[in-house]
């Protein structure tokens, strides 16, 4: 099975693309979808009485069922769809944190949070006089029980929780976290925007209360998220934009919004990032999550035992192989990662460098930044190989220089 | 590959990882910080002066080698020169980077710091070359305007 194949840009070059963690590639099969979309069924859902905007509005609706079954939610309303992750913490932020915390009250998050699942709850934390509590990584890399059990308490009201680490790779045991915030009577939130292009999330299982994850790192267009959320939850918030079809009934001086998806989603929505998304989801799941799992595992394993070799490395990176997925983090000791980067770029190998988003965690780490090697299934060995072979180049050329 | 051993050459190498300008001046007339928040790259430099003339720059921080080097190489460019040959070189260097000063007659007054031209092939990179020099920049607007207070 070459799965590069489906992959234009892939094709079109002769790139090591090892950044997948910022942004997927795209399959011929989601690209089309999009054109596609353009050439036969252009129009603005939910507002024409014709029958091409009642085709658009179809596929659309359809699709938003599609990824109901995709992470098994109950309901299809479940699934409101945002411009990006971000979007979607900002929403929750503004429409559950603002509303919902008062002095006092706590939010706990991870260390290794991203940005967009951080900032948005300081500012929460400081228009409501919430505090903002942080759960820490050991030394693996990863947040232990013990951690989690002190820090989420009878005062936390939001957990928010990453469900892979985009710096490290670590996969936290969200499930775990869950449970103990639901005990202590706190809702979840579950970014998964670095889990689901790897793995199969099941948002009953999880008994998560809200979760978000980004399209374009699961190879649909750049520009479309989605939040799903526990409706009970849902229905009790107010709308966090407002305008266009998140309306019902529109007087001169009130407004009664729109049932369940819609409340959420003002304005005419980004439906060609909606139709990438379901064509996406079909690909992922014609592949299969457990062929994919096992591509990456061959190729993250391969890539771990790789780079251990490399002593002027240094690696972030759990030892336990089963909590760890497709990132991985890493320093030439002595050498800016930029510059890592810059001269991998010149091999045609693209990573990642800098603090990836993700400051807090770089501070507790005690570094400014890394360079950061992220692999999606349509990675190989090879790729490995011309990684590892770009990094020797990069260490010769600072050897001598390297002031210990 | 051409463009990068140009850039990553044995000036540039030894001034990013061994500037003896890396050091705190303990006493100083101006103090900046400068910093690129995407990459992280942050400095700090100061700035001794004798009359009218730079007698003294260091600085401290941290960032990539292109960054590191090019503090480093203008902070030897600029030591002993007034404060305006010194506006003049940092304008100059600026406007190489950018392409809109080729003239090599004019570049001379850039001494090392010319090692820098080519980074434009590297549009990745422009910022971290730049990083001093417009941090310099604000230091000599900054005492400009002090003079005509
Ligand atoms: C873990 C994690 N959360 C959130 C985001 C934000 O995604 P976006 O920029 O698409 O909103 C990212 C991606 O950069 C991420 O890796």
């Amino acid at each position: 099975m070459n799965l590069k194949q489906d992959f234009p840009l892939l094709q079109n070059s002769k790139i090591t693309y090892l950044d997948s963690g910022a942004t997927s590639q795209k399959p011929l099969q989601v690209i089309h979808a999009v054109q596609e979309f353009y050439e036969k069924y252009n129009a603005n859902p939910h507002r024409g009485a014709y029958t091409l905007s009642m085709e658009a509005t179809e596929i659309y609706e359809n699709t938003r069922q599609k990824i109901a079954h995709f992470i098994n939610s109950k309901h299809t309303e479940e699934i409101i769809f945002s411009k990006n992750a971000t979007e979607a913490l900002n929403l929750l932020a503004y429409s559950y944190g603002m509303e919902n915390l008062k002095n006092g009250d706590e939010i706990v998050l991870s260390i290794m949070e991203h940005h967009s699942n951080l900032v948005p709850w300081q500012k929460v934390s400081k228009v409501t006089g919430a505090n903002l509590k942080y759960m820490y990584i050991g030394s693996d890399f990863e947040i232990a029980d013990e951690e989690i059990e002190t820090k989420i308490t009878d005062q936390t009201k939001i957990v928010g929780i990453t469900h892979v680490s985009n710096v490290l790779g670590t996969i936290n045991n969200v499930k775990k976290i869950i449970k103990h915030a639901h005990k202590k009577g706190a809702v979840v939130i579950v970014d998964a925007s670095q889990s689901i292009p790897h793995m199969k999330i099941d948002v009953q299982d999880l008994d998560c209360d809200f979760l978000v994850f980004s399209g374009h790192k699961m190879l649909a267009p750049l520009g479309i998220g989605v939040l799903y959320g526990k409706r009970e939850l849902l229905n009790q918030m107010n709308p966090f934009l407002m305008g266009g079809d998140m309306i019902e009934y529109v007087y001169e001086q009130e407004t009664t919004f729109a049932p369940l998806p819609n409340k959420f989603e003002a304005g005419t929505q980004n439906v060609e990032g909606v139709i990438g998304l379901g064509a996406a989801i079909d690909y992922i799941e014609k592949i299969g999550y457990d062929t994919i799992q096992e591509i990456e595992k061959e190729i993250v394993s391969y890539a771990r035992q790789e780079l251990s070799k490399l002593d002027y490395l240094t690696l972030y990176l759990t030892p336990n192989e089963a909590n760890h997925s497709g990132v991985i983090s890493f320093n030439i000791k002595g050498v800016h990662p930029h510059d890592v980067a810059s001269i991998l770029d010149s091999q045609n190998v693209c990573i990642r460098s800098g603090n990836h988003c993700a400051q807090p965690l770089m501070r507790f780490l005690g570094i400014d930044s890394t360079c950061r090697a992220s692999f999606y299934f349509y990675n190989d060995k090879e790729d490995v190989d011309r990684l590892v072979w770009a990094l020797k180049k990069a260490y010769e050329m600072f050897k001598k220089y390297i002031t210990k | 590959m051409d463009d990068l051993n140009d850039i990553y050459n044995d000036l540039i190498m030894e001034h990013s990882m061994n500037s003896c300008h890396k050091k705190k001046l303990g006493k100083c007339d101006f103090c900046q910080m400068g910093h690129n928040p995407n990459c992280g790259d942050e400095i700090s430099l100061e700035i001794k002066l004798n009359g009218n003339v730079i007698e003294n720059l260091a600085f401290t921080g941290h960032g990539c080698a292109i960054s590191q080097a090019s503090t480093s190489i203008m902070i030897d460019t600029l030591i002993g020169k007034s404060i305006e040959e010194a506006k003049e070189i940092v304008q100059t260097f600026i406007e190489m980077i950018k392409r809109e000063e080729t003239n090599e007659e004019n570049l001379k007054k850039l001494e090392d710091a010319i090692a820098f031209r080519n980074i434009c092939n590297m549009p990745a990179r422009v910022k971290c070359a730049l990083l001093a020099w417009h941090t310099i920049e604000d230091i000599l607007k900054e005492k400009e305007a002090k003079n005509e207070k």
